[in-house]
């Protein structure tokens, strides 16, 4: 019997490998698509807990978040690319201008 | 419900590889394919929870449209190898990235408890296994029923945020303003 807390479970363990994502990687394109692994255990979560009480919103809720990712994505990738044209790499570490 | 388990385990355990090759692999490209994989297993736990509409979307807009715009920058940047050239002179960075990794398995284990935690504060609230009415929650008709009646205003601004995700993206990747 697979129940609410095998999906919770799971959505927690993907949620945290995407945070070490954005931890652990140098590569800023390897970090947005370690956001997008954290956006999706929350959606997992979201239409699990729908599912449990029997109603539609999480789908709903998933809908916006997967409309919020699509819009975070491309103005994302479009400062990636902004980026890449000035410093000549994908290294977060790399841009310290605004460095104190 | 012997399956319905056996699904659950497959995909799941399909989701959380293809994440964690997401996130340990040097090679962006194969990061963007693995993630797909991903997704496509997610996809088929949101029909193991009666939400077709979810699976399908999941399908034809993350891993149709996001996926393929970051293929396309990895492809335009051509960043096939990752930071080789960057760990050679920050060997200084290795104890924050530990620190780091060490504080995302903290996360995990807190964000189980706290997420059991939940489930065990509502219990009243919560059926358990079977949904109420599966037919209902996946239903079409009453997601694009409650889209524009009581999600009608966030579905608007929903269209605002798209706009402005649009212009911002063609002026920050424009060559000069």
């Amino acid at each position: 019997m697979v129940t609410l807390e095998h999906y919770l479970i799971l959505s927690a363990i993907l949620f945290a490998t995407g945070t070490v994502g954005v931890f652990l990687r140098r590569n800023v394109i390897t970090m947005l698509l370690s956001i997008e692994v954290m956006l999706n255990a929350v959606n997992l979560a979201f239409i699990a807990f729908g599912r449990t009480i029997g109603s539609a919103d999480g789908q709903v809720i998933m809908f916006f978040v997967v409309t919020v990712a699509a819009a975070e994505a491309a103005v994302g990738l479009a400062l990636v690319i902004a980026l890449f044209r000035h410093r000549e790499t994908l290294n977060p570490d790399m841009f310290t201008s605004l460095k104190w | 419900m012997g399956t319905e388990l056996l699904l659950f385990y497959l995909f799941g355990g399909v989701a959380v590889t293809a994440s964690l090759l997401v996130v340990l692999g040097r090679n962006p490209m194969h990061s963007v394919l693995l993630l797909i994989v991903s997704f496509a297993a997610l996809a088929a736990l949101y029909i193991t929870l009666d939400s077709p509409f979810a699976a399908v979307i999941q399908i034809i807009i993350y891993a149709g449209a996001i996926m393929v715009l970051f293929l396309f920058v990895v492809m335009l940047l051509n960043a096939h190898k990752e930071d080789e050239y960057v760990s050679g002179g920050a060997q200084t960075m290795k104890k924050p990235l530990y620190a780091g990794a060490l504080l995302a398995v903290v996360l995990a284990a807190e964000l189980v408890w706290a997420l059991l935690r939940t489930d065990r504060a509502t219990d009243g609230l919560l059926t358990g296994g079977a949904a109420p009415d599966a037919v209902a929650i996946g239903d079409v008709r009453v997601l694009g029923q409650l889209l524009f009646t009581d999600y009608a205003f966030a579905f608007e601004v929903t269209s605002i945020l798209i706009i402005v995700a649009m212009v911002g993206a063609v002026v920050l990747a424009k060559r000069e303003l």
